[in-house]
């Protein structure tokens, strides 16, 4: 089976520092994965080299079959990544948002609609501009804007950040609901003990490496 | 890609009309330097009119600055940047919109500041065709120009300082093409304004061709 991602002594260089010193890893299509480490280890990097966003300075990576060193436009259109920003305009209204970001990548007026009722994002607060929602709303606006792209593979940057109890568990259910249709998940995340509800497999990064057992696990 | 084109825009004028730094920032900072350039050459009727046309473009291109900085910030905060990488949006869509949307707004402007030359200067149109071929494409020049060096300072420090010390000695084809087109236009002297029309085709066509072909490689370093 071809790996979702394949990354074989990926090297980042963020300026002159290397964020990610040869990471070798390999992860399923449909599998979940947890990358878990102390701040600062590469995660985030990893994260945005998969999702295309970053140079890959040596070695070899692919992701959906896709060489990040020749084909990174055709990875980006199929991954979703949420980092510590939300990618939303302030003046733009959560349904004015979720709706460009989903024409963008071709979505229905029904799927647009669908992911805004999925998040909860619907009556007063659909119209309500970005700039006016608390950090928690911008959140699941973003995941809805996410989940117009139908990705493949979904990169997510401490996803659970700033989110209620009722939004957490939205965010649980469409993980596990994105995993069971075929996507892959890959996040980061510091709440090990909610992650654990989505049984993934735990991936270790530290100091821009990843645990080679990791690669073991995979193959 | 049309569609995408009208899609980028549609959310660029949007988001100027909620936000309406246009008309609450741009508009006035233009008027205000209108009025200034007549209040320093009132004594001079004769020389305010002959100068119509070039304070009315200098005015268009400082104000332009303002349009076009405003434009690349909306686009770089909370990671809306890297969100348009990833939008499937393709580069040449994301340049040719922008380019009409500010495009459409220093028309706006050109509108009212037109008024103001009309009202302040004691000028009188001549070859209306001219004028308004000549507002159309210096504003399309403006914005083909000032949306390649966004894109080329939004990556850097010091942006805001930074595009008008990269910007107006390129667009100087553009100032001088479209005054000589304006003096034409309001009969102040006697310049070819439709071959300096040409002029400001030319320069639009030629940056428009290179930002189409480069604005995917400046916006991966933004």
């Amino acid at each position: 089976m071809q790996q979702a991602v394949r990354l074989r002594a990926a090297v980042t260089l963020l300026g002159r520092f290397p964020a990610l010193a040869g990471v070798d890893l390999d992860i399923l299509p449909g599998e979940v994965v947890l990358l878990k480490g102390a701040n600062g280890a590469g995660k985030t990097t990893l994260l945005r080299l998969c999702a295309g966003l970053c140079v890959l300075s040596d070695g070899q990576a692919w992701v959906l079959g896709h060489d990040l060193n020749t084909q990174r436009q055709m990875v980006r259109r199929r991954v979703a990544l949420m980092g510590h920003s939300t990618g939303l305009y302030d003046e733009l209204s959560v349904t004015e948002n979720v709706s460009f970001w989903g024409r963008a990548a071709r979505a229905s007026h029904k799927e647009i609609h669908d992911a805004l009722e999925l998040l909860q994002l619907t009556g007063r607060l659909a119209r309500t501009r970005a700039r006016q929602l608390s950090a928690g709303q911008r959140r699941r606006a973003c995941f809805a804007s996410l989940l117009v792209r139908r990705p493949e593979l979904w990169l997510l940057d401490e996803p659970h950040a700033g989110l209620d109890q009722q939004s957490r568990d939205i965010v649980d259910s469409l993980v596990l609901s994105a995993a069971q249709d075929g996507a892959t998940v890959v996040m980061a995340s510091h709440e090990l003990e909610r992650i654990q509800k989505l049984q993934p497999r735990v991936v270790s990064v530290a100091g821009g490496m990843v645990d080679p057992k990791a690669v073991a696990h995979a193959s | 890609m049309l569609r995408d084109v009208w899609l980028v825009v549609g959310k660029d004028l949007l988001i100027e009309m909620r936000a309406r730094v246009g008309i609450n920032q741009i508009v006035p900072f233009a008027v205000i330097v209108l009025l200034l350039f007549a209040f320093a050459l009132d004594t001079d009727q004769a020389a305010l009119r002959t100068y119509a046309p070039g304070l009315f473009w200098v005015t268009v291109l400082l104000a332009s600055l303002l349009a076009i900085g405003r434009s690349f910030a909306v686009d770089l905060a909370d990671g809306t940047s890297d969100r348009l990488l990833l939008s499937g949006i393709e580069p040449v869509a994301a340049f040719l919109g922008k380019v009409i949307a500010i495009a459409v707004q220093l028309v706006v402007l050109e509108l009212l500041l037109s008024l103001g030359v009309l009202l302040l200067f004691d000028v009188s149109v001549q070859r209306f065709g001219l004028l308004v071929s000549a507002g159309l494409v210096g504003a399309l020049g403006l914005a083909v120009a000032g949306t390649l060096y966004g894109a080329l300072v939004a990556g850097l420090g010091m942006r805001e300082s930074l595009l008008p010390v990269l910007l107006l000695p390129v667009v100087a084809p553009v100032m001088l093409g479209a005054t000589r087109a304006f003096q034409d236009a309001f009969g102040v002297a006697g310049a070819q304004g439709w071959a300096w029309l040409g002029l400001l085709v030319g320069f639009a066509a030629i940056y428009g061709l290179f930002g189409a072909l480069s604005y995917g490689t400046l916006l991966e370093e933004a």
